[in-house]
């Protein structure tokens, strides 16, 4: 398998878990143009992102255009302890997606 | 003679399949989850409204935006959004000056505390809006970032 367009790192600190991915994804907002062709480079960017701890969802992201270039997204949540999993997946406007599971540490 | 009409004939089609199915997702019609109403709206109130159902907040203190007061480059401006408000269920992105005001929205489960952090794109100087969800009222803080090289175009 190529290697997993997500990076994540997720610690827990007096139970709260604190969450930090970076994507690599190019999030194009379908308003430049190529500078050699003229044309306009069309949308491409992540519209949703999705958290699970131990199965449950914990946060959904809608993202618009303006997220930047290879995103990146932090967030906490309580009640989670180490060796705990903690998933993460995206989807982007053409139907790409990508998922990574992680253990907390 | 057969074998090259079969080629070009399949190709053909090949390429017809491949155009109507990215005309679909280009269109966004596929996927009806993804708010395109609200990422569309170009300006702060219908942004607002179709992302969190109204355009009337409360100013808060209790949001706290942490972004540059200066952006030397409006492509990647670190944004943090943390709130002591109780019981939050969504914080919503806005940039007030964008093409498009709308930058996200993040839905939050009970566990989930009041805080993101993420790296967004701002046209030009303006207010970043915070938007938090809680008790079901809606309240807001605002900072203003100068961004001097503007991150919307090439």
């Amino acid at each position: 398998m190529a290697k997993s367009s997500i990076k994540v790192r997720a610690k827990a600190k007096n139970g709260v878990v604190t969450v930090k991915a970076l994507i690599s994804h190019k999030m194009e907002t379908g308003l430049r143009k190529d500078k050699k062709t003229g044309k306009v480079i069309p949308a491409h960017f992540i519209e949703a992102v999705d958290c699970e701890h131990n199965g449950a969802a914990v946060l959904n992201a809608e993202w618009g255009v303006a997220i930047s270039k290879n995103p990146y997204l932090s967030f906490k949540f309580g009640g989670g302890a180490s060796g705990d999993k903690v998933k993460l997946t995206w989807k982007d406007n053409t139907g790409k997606t990508d998922t990574l599971e992680t253990k907390v540490k | 003679m057969q074998r090259r009409y079969f080629l070009k004939n399949t190709m053909a089609t090949g390429v017809a399949v491949m155009a109507a199915s990215s005309g679909l997702l280009v269109s966004g019609k596929v996927l009806a989850a993804w708010n395109k109403a609200a990422f569309d709206a170009k300006d702060v109130q219908s942004a607002m409204k179709g992302a969190v159902g109204t355009d009337a907040t409360e100013a808060s203190d209790k949001i706290n935006i942490k972004a540059p007061d200066i952006a030397e480059n409006g492509a990647v401006v670190p944004v943090t959004i943390s709130s002591t408000l109780s019981d939050v269920k969504s914080i919503t992105i806005i940039s007030e000056k964008n093409g498009t005001p709308l930058i996200a929205k993040f839905n939050l489960s009970g566990k989930a505390e009041a805080f993101v952090s993420t790296r967004i794109k701002m046209g030009k100087t303006s207010n970043v809006i915070a938007v938090c969800e809680s008790g079901g009222k809606f309240y807001s803080a605002r900072k203003e970032v100068k961004v001097t090289i503007g991150g919307c175009g090439g």
